[in-house]
């Protein structure tokens, strides 16, 4: 190894990845370590930038600039040096190397594998014709929005939240939209039935069609251009005429970096609580790693932003000696769609499990819905459509797994808030002292 | 950090925290130019809940470990590195609402006139923050020192050091 120093720059701290994760496990490091050398590697040339913010810059709402995470001096501020533009080709896990794809080489004493999803792009036939996509880049964002103008159709393939965010800007950028979904309902992951068929209408109401329950099964050339896209022919035997198709359908772990190596694999990469995989040194978060989800009892992907943060930054802090253990997380999703507001998190369809009790209420008045799903009095999943400016509250008590059975019925009542929760959660949430008013209501619990 | 400190107690519900903080963030600062003409229309970043006996007066507690700024998507909810207050940078937010998923106080406000998310800035530029100046009860107080009150410690121990209690 010390031949090797002398000829490959050592890094303390590299992090394959320059989004979400990345960024915070580099946070954290910096917290705890204010010297050590830090590289961030990215196949990205750009600072890293919000992904869910690449559906405002295709509906021509946001420039690069406005989507930075960071300001633009972050690398130089926190001495992180930054190799962008450039992938990883290969990672020597057993003598701690890396090899970039222009050649370089670089030396590591621990590692983090924040290398996020790629989009699932399945074998179809048809699929190579110019004018299909896919959307988690803002590569892929400047892509469509060149290709794409007003009197064109395109079809988006999935009606989860890529896909809807994707459909949401093609109709701000005047494209008309068709959109297919192999369930009987669009985000179906990510919420209830009730909440998928609120966000419908909301859709259909922007004049999205919404194809549901059928699958693409060929993408056809146009007439006079077998080359490009003419449209789409469904399992059913429909076909749909289009300039654009893209696949919406999600992400898969980004694993392949730890193929052959010490490092665990399953569906993600293996993590424990301290976000550490089988091999020493080695870290993983995000998109691409499994980990814990605490209403599932288990670890599993869940590709979500805010988890990326989470597992990175419990990473950054274990990577820099600072023993944090990871708390878990569950599924999560806000979206603001044309105006309708919704949040859904947990296990918010259980599906006839006789361990769980649903509440839900609606009110037509005001468009707004609430659901949560119990177990044992404790919250394991929750929806909020319309007015969710609480579901924080809800969102809390669940993480901390509270028992709410002295108040689930207030939950679901318009004016719920803090003051609704026993004086002792309450206090808590706070974070003030118990009063001598709190005793005298009472804290039982 | 120094969050607004709530005395619930002594609350009565009047909601004039609410008109003042709404006040406070206008542009004209006229009450009646704010709430009459003003668009987009100024929001209360404080709100009284109300239930049988208790009276709440609620914003942000500016974390200390603050789940806002670790679920935002797009960097725009921060915490500022000298103050130690979570703030939001209005250009940066897309109205996702991820933020108020997390927050266990319910503390974050949509602005539907701008579709972005408004919450306690602790009124930058006062002495005192505007809820806190103008509360007819004592009821919200706000330590001046700003340099770490006991939250565990019972409120008469605290009370030498905030304006309010």
């Amino acid at each position: 190894m010390a031949g090797k120093k002398a000829i490959v720059p050592e890094t303390e701290y590299l992090i394959i990845g320059n989004s979400a994760g990345g960024i915070a496990a580099a946070e954290a490091i910096r917290e705890v370590d204010r010297e050590g050398a830090i590289a961030i590697v990215s196949e990205e040339p750009y600072l890293a930038y919000s992904r869910p913010l690449i559906s405002e810059h295709l509906a021509g709402e946001r420039s690069l600039d406005s989507m930075l995470l960071r300001s633009p001096d972050f690398y130089e501020r926190n001495k992180i040096e930054a190799l962008l533009g450039t992938g990883v080709a290969r990672v020597d896990f057993d003598h701690k190397l890396v090899e970039l794809e222009d050649g370089r080489r670089l030396a590591w004493r621990k590692l983090l594998l924040a290398t996020g999803g790629a989009p699932i792009v399945p074998k179809l036939k048809g699929s190579h014709r110019k004018g299909v996509f896919t959307f988690t880049t803002l590569e892929d964002a400047e892509k469509i929005r060149e290709a794409v103008n007003p009197q064109h159709k395109a079809v988006v393939i999935g009606g989860g939240l890529i896909g809807v965010s994707l459909a949401g800007a093609l109709v701000h950028r005047g494209v008309a939209v068709a959109m297919v979904e192999l369930m009987d309902r669009v985000l179906s992951t990510a919420l209830d039935a009730e909440a998928s068929h609120m966000v419908e209408e909301a859709l259909r109401r922007k004049q999205i069609e919404i194809v549901l329950g059928q699958t693409v099964k060929e993408i056809v050339g146009r007439p006079a251009d077998g080359g490009r896209v003419g449209g789409v022919i469904l399992k059913d035997g429909r076909t749909i005429a289009c300039d654009a198709v893209v696949f919406a359908i999600g992400v898969a772990p980004r694993t392949e970096l730890a193929a052959g190596s010490t490092v665990a694999v399953n569906r993600g990469i293996v993590v424990d609580r301290h976000m550490a995989t089988s091999c020493r040194g080695v870290y993983a978060c995000g998109d691409a790693a499994e980990a814990y989800d605490f209403i599932h009892k288990t670890n599993r992907l869940i590709p979500v932003w805010p988890n990326a943060v989470a597992g990175g930054r419990v990473a950054g802090y274990n990577m820099a000696g600072r023993p944090t253990r990871y708390e878990g997380s569950t599924g999560m999703n806000a979206l603001n769609c044309f105006g309708l507001s919704a949040v859904a998190a947990g296990l918010v369809e259980p599906k006839g499990d006789p361990t769980c009790e649903v509440l839900a209420t609606s009110s037509a008045a005001n468009g707004a819905y609430r659901r949560i799903v119990l177990r044992n009095n404790r919250i394991v999943g929750m929806v909020f459509v319309g007015d969710i400016e609480r579901s924080g509250i809800v969102f809390g008590l669940m993480k901390d797994g509270i028992n709410v059975r002295r108040f689930k019925e207030a939950i679901l009542s318009p004016g719920f808030g803090l003051a609704a929760l026993p004086d002792d959660l309450r206090r808590k949430r706070l974070s003030l002292p118990n009063s001598q008013l709190s005793e005298a209501r009472g804290n039982e619990e | 950090m120094r969050p607004v400190y709530v005395r619930e107690e002594v609350c009565m519900g009047c909601g004039l925290c609410e008109v003042y903080c709404a006040l406070a963030h206008s542009i004209s600062q006229d009450p009646i130019k704010a709430f009459k003409r003003e668009r987009p229309r100024p929001v209360a970043r404080i709100r009284v809940e109300r239930t049988d006996g208790l009276f709440l007066p609620l914003q942000c507690r500016h974390c200390p470990d603050s789940p806002c700024v670790y679920a935002c998507l797009t960097g725009a909810m921060y915490k500022d590195p000298d103050s130690g207050a979570v703030a939001v940078d209005p250009d940066k937010c897309s109205g996702c609402w991820t933020c108020i998923m997390v927050c266990p106080c319910g503390a974050i406000t949509r602005d539907a006139d701008m579709g972005i998310v408004a919450k306690c800035d602790l009124c930058p530029g006062r002495d005192v923050p505007a809820c806190v100046a103008n509360c007819p009860n004592e009821a919200l107080a706000w330590a001046e020192d700003g340099a770490g009150v006991d939250l565990t410690e019972p409120a008469a121990t605290a009370g030498g050091r905030t304006r309010g209690w």
